[in-house]
C-alpha cells in the first residue's frame, strides 16, 4: 500500500489549504521567525540581558497535533514577597505571531507553576522567558515535532 | 451563558498552595483562516483572562491567538481566607464572562 | 455549581477498561500519545466535557409547543440514560428500521416536544447526545440481539469490505490489515466507535462517529454519506457489533 499512502497524504497536502493547520500555512502575514521573535522578546524584556536558567519548559518532543499542544512552566523562585515571579511570557519562531501567552504572577501565586495548550503549525524551539521581582529575566527553551493527523476534513 | 470547566478545592488549609484549573467553552478564532468563500474568517479570541481571590488579582494571563480553541490554563493560589474566588475571561470585542467559585479555609 | 458538582461526580467511573488480555481488540484510545491519553482521562482537561455541560443544561430546559423538557418526561439522566447509548443503533419499532441515537433524540424533540428539529452535526445534538452518550461511560457496547436488525448489519459488512473513492481501499484494508501501523505519522486504529461524540484535536470540536467516518471517506477520494444516512446507520450498526463487549469511553478525545 505504499504508493496508496503517499497518495493519501499528497491529497491530506492538499486538503491541507482549508483546515486546520494548513490555516496557517496559507496566512496572508508574514509567519514569525527568529527575527520577528527576538523583537517580541525585545519588547517583552525592554532590552534587558536574560540569562540561561531558572526556568523550565516542559512540552512532549513529539506531538501528535498541532492544535492543542500541552505546555507547563515551572520556575525556581520561592515566591514570596520580596523575591517573586512576577510574569513568564511564552514565545515561539513560526507560528504568525512570535507571542503565545504571557502569565502574569504575584506572591499569593504561592508556586511559581502555570500550564495551558498551544498551537504550533511546524517543528521549532519554544522559549519561555520569566521576570523576577529583583528585574533580571531567566529563561528556558524546548524543542517540539509537529506530526500530523491523517484523513483530515474535506 | 458562561461555559467554563473549573477545578478547584472546595476546602483549604490556611497557607496551603492549591492548584486550580480553568477551562472556557471558545473557539479561539485566530483571525488568519481562510472560510470556503476565501475570505478571512474574523478573530474572535480570549485575550485576558483574571483570576480574583477576596477582590485582589492573583493572577492573570494575556493570551494571543496561539493559544488553543478551548482555552485551558492552570496555575497556583495561597489559599489564605474563606471567601469568592472569580474568574474573568474578556474577548477581543471587550466581552466579559465570569464564573465564580467559593472555597472554605480553615 | 451544578457543573463542578457533575464534573467531579464523574471522576470516579473513570477508568474502567475491561476487555480480557486475549482480547486483540483495542480501543483508539491506545494508540493515542500520552498527553492525548491525559487529556481523555480527566474531565477537567477533557474539552468534550463542556459539550457534556451544554448537553446537560438543554437536558433541563422546556423547548417546543409541548413546553417539555427531556427532564419532564425522561427525569434523571444518571438513571433513565444509563447504558442506553451502549445499544444504539437500535430497532426504530415504528419504521421497522434501525435508528441511531441522534436520530431518537430527534424523534423525542420533533414528535414528543414539538420543538423545531436539530441539525445532525450542530452544537445541540452534540451536546445532547455527548450527555446522554456519558451516562453509558464503563459500560460494555451492548448491540441488541434483534433478528430485524440483521439484514442490516449485513450491509454495514458490506461497506465495511467494499471499495470505496479513488483509492479503491476498503475500511477493512486500513482497520484490520493495517490496524497498528502507520499512515504517515499517524497510527491506524482499529476503528471502534467505543468512544463518541468525540473531542478531535484536529477538528477543534466536539463531533459525531459519523464525521469521523466522512474524514476517512474523504481521506480515500470518496463522495462521503451524508449525515444519518442509511449507509452510516448500517456502518455504525456493524462497528458496534465488532466492539460488542468493549468498554464505552464517551467522551472520548482523538488526535
Ligand atoms: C487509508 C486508510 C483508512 C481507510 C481506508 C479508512 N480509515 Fe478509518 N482511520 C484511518 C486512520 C489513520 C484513522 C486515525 C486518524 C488519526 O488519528 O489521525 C482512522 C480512524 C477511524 C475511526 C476512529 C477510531 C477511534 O478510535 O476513534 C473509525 C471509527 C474509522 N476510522 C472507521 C473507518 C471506516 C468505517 C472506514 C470505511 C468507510 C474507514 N475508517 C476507512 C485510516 C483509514
Ligand atoms: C413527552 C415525553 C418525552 C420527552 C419530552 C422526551 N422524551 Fe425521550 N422518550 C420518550 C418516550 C415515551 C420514549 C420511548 C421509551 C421506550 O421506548 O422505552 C423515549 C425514548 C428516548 C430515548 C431512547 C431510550 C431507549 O431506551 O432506547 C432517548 C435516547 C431519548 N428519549 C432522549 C430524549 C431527549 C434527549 C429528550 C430531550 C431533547 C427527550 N428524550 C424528550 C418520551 C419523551
Amino acid at each position: 500500500m505504499k504508493t496508496s499512502q503517499s497518495a493519501i497524504l499528497t491529497r491530506r497536502a492538499a486538503l491541507a489549504a482549508g483546515a486546520g493547520l494548513g490555516a496557517f500555512a496559507l496566512m496572508p502575514t508574514a509567519r514569525a521567525t527568529p527575527e520577528t521573535m527576538a523583537a517580541a522578546v525585545k519588547t517583552f524584556t525592554g532590552g534587558k540581558p536574560i540569562a540561561d536558567g531558572r526556568v523550565k519548559l516542559e512540552i512532549s518532543l513529539l506531538v501528535e497535533n498541532g492544535n492543542s499542544v500541552p505546555l507547563s512552566v515551572t520556575v525556581d523562585s520561592p515566591m514570596t514577597r520580596q523575591d517573586h515571579v512576577k510574569r513568564i511570557g511564552i514565545f515561539n519562531e513560526k507560528n504568525p505571531l512570535p507571542e503565545v501567552l504571557t502569565f502574569h504572577l504575584t506572591p499569593r501565586s504561592g508556586r511559581a507553576q502555570v500550564a495551558s495548550r498551544m498551537r504550533l503549525n511546524d517543528t521549532q524551539f519554544i522559549t519561555a522567558i520569566a521576570e523576577m521581582s529583583d528585574g533580571s529575566f531567566w529563561s528556558g527553551k524546548a524543542e517540539v515535532i509537529v506530526t500530523m493527523p491523517a484523513c483530515v476534513e474535506e | 451563558m458562561t461555559r467554563a470547566l473549573i477545578n478547584i478545592p472546595q476546602k483549604a488549609k490556611r497557607g496551603e498552595v492549591i492548584e486550580i484549573k480553568t477551562m472556557l467553552s471558545h473557539p479561539m478564532e485566530t483571525g488568519f483562516r481562510p472560510s470556503s468563500d476565501g475570505r478571512l474568517v474574523p478573530r474572535d479570541i480570549i485575550e485576558k483572562f483574571v483570576c480574583t481571590y477576596n477582590g485582589e488579582v492573583v493572577f492573570s494571563a494575556d493570551l494571543y491567538p496561539a493559544v488553543s480553541a478551548n482555552p485551558f490554563l492552570s496555575f497556583n493560589m495561597v489559599a489564605e481566607q474563606s471567601g469568592t474566588i472569580v474568574f474573568a475571561w474578556t474577548d477581543n470585542h471587550g466581552k466579559t464572562q465570569v464564573q465564580t467559585a467559593a472555597i472554605q479555609v480553615e | 455549581m451544578g457543573w463542578l458538582a457533575l464534573a467531579l461526580s464523574l471522576l470516579s467511573v473513570w477508568p474502567a477498561q475491561a476487555q480480557t488480555p486475549q482480547d486483540p481488540r483495542k480501543s483508539g484510545f491506545a494508540y493515542m500519545g500520552r498527553d492525548t491519553q491525559a487529556m481523555q482521562q480527566d474531565d477537567l482537561a477533557n474539552p468534550a466535557m463542556l459539550t457534556v455541560l451544554e448537553g446537560e443544561a438543554l437536558w433541563t430546559t422546556p423547548t417546543g409547543k409541548a413546553g417539555k423538557s427531556c427532564a419532564s418526561c425522561h427525569g434523571e439522566a444518571r438513571e433513565s440514560m444509563k447504558g442506553v447509548a451502549a445499544r444504539y443503533p437500535s430497532l426504530d419499532e415504528a419504521s421497522g428500521k434501525p435508528i441511531d441515537l441522534s436520530g431518537r433524540i430527534a424523534q423525542c424533540r420533533e414528535t414528543r416536544m414539538e420543538a423545531a428539529p436539530l441539525v445532525r452535526e450542530g452544537r445541540d445534538m452534540l451536546a445532547l447526545s455527548a450527555f446522554v452518550g456519558l451516562q453509558s461511560r464503563g459500560m460494555p457496547v451492548a448491540p441488541p440481539q434483534d433478528e430485524r436488525l440483521r439484514p442490516f448489519r449485513e450491509e454495514g459488512a458490506r461497506l465495511y469490505t467494499a471499495r470505496m473513492g479513488q483509492l479503491n481501499f476498503t475500511c477493512a484494508q486500513c482497520h484490520d490489515a493495517n490496524a497498528g501501523q502507520k499512515l504517515g505519522a499517524a497510527p491506524i486504529p482499529q476503528a471502534h466507535p467505543n468512544a463518541y461524540p468525540i473531542y478531535r484535536l484536529e477538528w477543534q470540536s466536539t463531533g459525531s462517529l459519523q464525521r469521523r467516518l466522512r474524514n476517512c471517506m474523504v481521506g480515500t477520494r470518496a463522495e462521503p454519506f451524508s449525515y444519518g444516512s442509511a449507509e452510516f446507520i448500517a456502518l455504525e450498526l456493524f462497528l458496534m457489533e465488532r466492539a460488542k463487549g468493549m468498554t464505552i469511553e464517551t467522551p472520548g478525545v482523538r488526535p
